[in-house]
């Protein structure tokens, strides 16, 4: 390692120049020659059979050059779930077909049964209302309760019923849970909705599909957190194209936060009209289709029961979930509310007993999917709005309930009940950071500060833990996941010491193309600026599984260094061959070789350029050329943890919540670029904050998605949100990465809405509302009014 | 109909259709992509440029009505030379922004704030950036950035 290492160091953002003057490229900016505009016909009715649709009037106007209906792609294959989820009594789940347009049947408002191609947007969309669809409309099934127990009404006809899955984890648990329960001193019940979110990154969807009639070469650009799973997708299950004769493309890209890993139909939708027209085609998404469209996530209704002894010592946990699944199962669905959510309901805690049941249900909604945190957030909010009313109940302080049932630094490696190893972590440590950041001495204080105001303070604590990184082949193939996750990397050192990383990660906001390079800069002891990202081009880098779950740094960052290492071990080779000695006597510090007990040294620079002028290479040993691929793939996940801190004030006039301070103390292992880090946690609480104070997708009966519009929808503005404190000092590496790294992209989603709706609950039991002890997100103005006056 | 313009100092004439909004004008007749579309109800303010100086919802103007006016970009930010405007210089400094994706509207729309009120408290940069929408930065940075380029300590008290 250098002497100055840069790990750990806020090297400014390399991406950040062409954002600030305007010359990002997002797929939209994208024009190709004699590019055409698609537009799509989309369902108004949540459930309808499909009667007829006619599409002559529209074929018929002006600029059309081609119309598509749900016919067309009868005999292509559907978007498949990846992961395959076993129900408690061991029958598989059952997967209908998600085809690229709706056939047969419309199965959720904004459902596409159609698609216009023509030479102007404004065309196509102006066709596809042309079109003339006759659909019969069928009752719709919206409320999560009433569909698990219809089987008369279904969403899939070829489902029997609109549980897609019972399941129940760990089943052979499900006895001593009920047992200890039963046989428990104090059972503390909680009822809860985790509220549906619909994820927004301020980028709408686009795709540009494009074929070349003379090579059979499609192309896509698309706004994507993932292009080879997308290719994947694409080639392998619904259109059947040869992997080696689709590119995909994601380049820069607008935000995801879960939403954009997924294969939608428009993108499939693209790459068919391109082959039929020989045109490209493009498909930029409104911000209404994407509230109709967009994976949303969230939307579990829970019971959760928490038994301790007198002293609050945790003795089990019970939860009972539904899981809104919406029409059909996008691509994470079926592992989101499972092995993501599931697994982590020990929380940060030896609980001894711990059963988890969740049933998987489809409604007329948009499917429902992974979105920043997922299935993480719902347990984490369970599981510690359960202990805060427990503390209440037993009269015991939310920390010292926490900290009496912490997993200690000792216990580790620990394997909870619901089948994870957490490897490392210190969570008093962390809580013991969150106190003195957020000032937990001075909270009377502001209590009476508060109070002179006429406001109602409260204080609300959270702890979380995650399973991050998601990838071990070996765990998620053994949890039903249909995909290995590793990921790769190609370091490619060029003749003049420049060097390229292709690496499998895609960065949208996560700051790759700043950070990979200090990796590779600390292995090397070369200058980051001499290093470049390429990433998001299936044509350009060796393969990947994309950003999401908080893996890149963990997974592909470890490719990284193992593609680095490789490069050091094949530079010493040639480093030995220059200075005439052996490889095992060669040293490599600082970007300089030194043969071991002499002065002979080549920078790396030297050996850089040897390798592609290997006029004297001993060719039986040493290949020209210094470019070498890695594919890591870990032992487990990564876990990081933290402690999260809210105050609020509570307007008992209005009901109103404002967000006074928010403090937060994480363990993400080793930290690479601190202000990248501090930038991820700002982001994720912001979006917590959302969810608990503002933020709900909401359905009619009849399926209608009232909140379908930033007017209805309510997202975090500036003025929403507090600066806030972060903290990132109390770490633990982890243990089985090169980095030492656990991930850090969803733990402020994670770890703030409990807090947030804890300190709520705390200012209202200050003020002698000792029956609210619990409000479901969001906690509007009028529900927490409500509550006030009511209670 | 024919429209013209000054945009980011250059004259500017073009055909248009009467329904075409000022930010696809910009975007797709003048390919000046840097102008963002975020949303179809005048609400995200990724699509924030300046009209005779004043801070403008490209997508809730036609550009029609912009004809003889002097519009700004983002790409008509910096100098000529490329020396970054401050604001543009304190979003990068202080870490302002991550996919990027609202970043040209905030730094149009804080551009304009800060020609109005060219100290502003946290209160009132939260209070102005009521019409653009960050996903990513949990706005903490933005502020951060805005009180920089204002030439204001940027140690906020809650750090
Ligand atoms: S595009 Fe959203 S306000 Fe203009
Ligand atoms: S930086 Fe992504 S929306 Fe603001």
């Amino acid at each position: 390692m250098p002497k100055d290492s840069v790990i750990g160091t806020s090297t400014k953002r390399r991406e950040d120049k062409r954002f600030i003057t305007g010359r990002g490229q997002y797929t939209d900016d994208i024009v190709l020659k004699d590019q055409t505009y698609a537009a799509f016909a989309r369902s108004d009715v949540a459930h309808g059979k499909i009667v007829s649709i006619d599409t002559s009037a529209a074929e018929a106007m002006p600029g059309v050059l081609a119309v598509f209906t749900g016919e067309d792609f009868a005999e292509v294959g559907g978007n498949p779930a990846g992961w395959l989820i076993h129900s408690r009594d061991g029958t598989p789940m059952t997967e209908p077909k998600r085809p690229v347009l709706a056939h047969g049947k419309v199965r959720h408002v904004g459902d596409a049964y159609a698609a216009v191609i023509a030479e102007t947007a404004e065309q196509a969309r102006d066709a596809a209302e042309a079109i003339d669809a006759t659909i019969e409309e069928l009752p719709a099934i919206v409320d999560l309760r009433q569909a698990a127990s219809d089987t008369s009404n279904r969403v899939h006809d070829e489902v029997a019923s609109n549980v897609c899955f019972d399941w129940g984890w760990i089943e052979d648990n499900r006895a001593a849970v009920d047992e200890a329960i039963k046989g428990a001193p104090h059972v503390t019940t909680l009822e809860l909705r985790n509220n549906r979110l619909s994820p927004n990154p301020i980028e709408p969807r686009c795709s540009i599909g494009d074929f070349n009639p003379g090579t059979e070469d499609y192309t896509l650009y698309t706004t994507s957190q993932n292009p080879h799973l997308t290719r994947l997708l694409v080639c392998a299950f619904v259109m059947g194209i040869p992997e080696n004769k689709l590119r995909v493309v994601a380049p820069d890209v607008g935000g995801g936060f879960g939403s954009k890993i997924y294969h939608y139909g428009e993108e499939a939708l693209v790459l068919a009209a391109a082959k039929r027209i020989g045109r490209p085609v493009k498909w930029t998404c409104s911000r209404s289709e994407a509230f109709l469209t967009d994976a949303h996530g969230r939307d579990h209704v829970t019971k959760i029961e928490l038994a301790t002894d007198f002293d609050g010592n945790f003795i089990a946990v019970r939860t009972e979930t539904f899981a809104n699944l919406g029409a059909y199962l996008s691509n994470f669905a079926t592992a989101t509310p499972t092995f993501l959510h599931g697994t982590l309901m020990a929380g940060n805690y030896t609980v001894p007993n711990v059963y988890v049941n969740v049933k998987g249900v489809f409604t007329n909604t948009v499917p429902v999917d992974a979105y920043r945190g997922a299935g993480r957030p719902e347990a984490t909010f369970s599981l510690e709005r359960v202990i805060d009313k427990c503390a209440r109940e037993l009269g015991i302080d939310p920390i010292e309930i926490r900290r009496k049932n912490y997993i200690k630094p000792h216990q580790f490696p620990y394997t909870t009940p619901v089948a994870l190893e957490y490897d490392t972590g210190d969570y008093d440590a962390v809580m013991d950071r969150l106190e003195a950041i957020a000032d937990l001495s001075g909270f009377e204080r502001r209590l009476n500060d508060s109070a002179s105001r006429g406001k109602l303070r409260g204080l609300g604590i959270s702890s979380y833990i995650e399973a991050c990184g998601i990838a071990p082949s070996n765990l998620v193939g053994a949890l039903g996941g249909r995909v290995g996750l590793y990921d790769a990397a190609t370091v490619r050192v060029n003749a003049t010491g420049t060097i390229s990383v292709m690496v499998g990660a895609h960065s949208h906001g996560q700051s790759h193309e700043t950070t990979f390079p200090q990796i590779v800069a600390d292995r090397l002891g070369i200058d980051e600026s001499k290093i470049e990202i390429v990433h998001g081009d299936t044509a350009k880098i060796p393969f990947g599984m994309g950003t999401y779950g908080s893996r890149s740094l963990a997974v592909c960052g470890s490719a990284v260094v193992r593609a680095t290492e490789k490069i050091i071990a094949k530079a010493k080779l040639i480093a030995g061959h220059m200075m005439e000695a052996g490889d095992a006597e060669v040293d490599f510090e600082d970007g300089v070789f030194s043969v071991r007990g002499t002065n002979k040294n080549v920078p790396f620079g030297d050996v850089a350029l040897k390798a592609y002028i290997p006029h004297d290479f001993p060719l039986d040993r040493i290949e020209p050329g210094l470019e070498e691929t890695a594919f890591y793939d870990p032992a487990n996940f990564t876990y990081p943890s933290g402690c999260y801190a809210c105050e609020v004030e509570v307007d008992p006039g209005t009901g109103k919540v404002e967000v006074m301070s928010f403090a937060a103390a994480d363990d993400f292992g080793n930290v690479i670029n601190p202000m990248v880090v501090e930038g991820q946690v700002h982001g994720g609480i912001a979006q917590g904050i959302g969810q608990a104070l503002m933020e709900n997708a909401v359905y009619d009966e009849n399926g209608q998605l009232l909140s379908a519009s930033y007017m209805d929808y309510t997202m975090p503005r500036a003025y929403d949100v507090p600066m806030f404190k972060v903290d990132h000092s109390a770490n633990t590496p982890c243990t089985h990465n090169p980095l030492g790294v656990k991930g850090c992209g969803e733990a402020g989603a994670i770890g703030s809405p409990p807090a947030l709706v804890n300190a709520v609950i705390d200012a209202l039991q200050r003020a002698g509302r000792s029956s609210v002890t619990h409000i479901d997100m969001p906690l509007t103005p009028s529900r927490v009014w409500d509550a006030i006056h009511n209670s | 109909m024919k429209i013209s313009m000054t945009v980011n100092g250059k004259e500017v004439a073009r055909e248009v259709e009467d329904r075409r909004l000022l930010v696809d004008y910009l975007r797709q007749d003048l390919g000046l992509t840097g102008t963002h579309v975020g949303c179809d109800t005048s609400q995200c303010g990724a699509c924030v440029v300046h009209v005779d100086g004043e801070p403008v919802k490209a997508c809730t103007m036609l550009a029609a009505d912009a004809e003889g006016a002097q519009v700004k970009t983002i790409e008509g930010m910096a100098g000529k030379d490329g020396t970054l405007h401050a604001i543009q210089a304190a979003f990068q400094e202080h870490h302002g922004l991550q996919c990027g994706f609202c970043t040209p509207g905030m730094i149009m729309s804080a551009a304009a704030l800060l020609k109005e009120n060219p100290k502003p408290n946290e209160h009132e940069i939260r209070e102005y950036l009521d019409g653009n929408i960050c996903r990513c930065t949990g706005y903490h940075n933005i502020v951060k950035a805005i009180m920089a380029a204002s030439g204001q300590p940027v140690a906020i008290a809650a750090e």
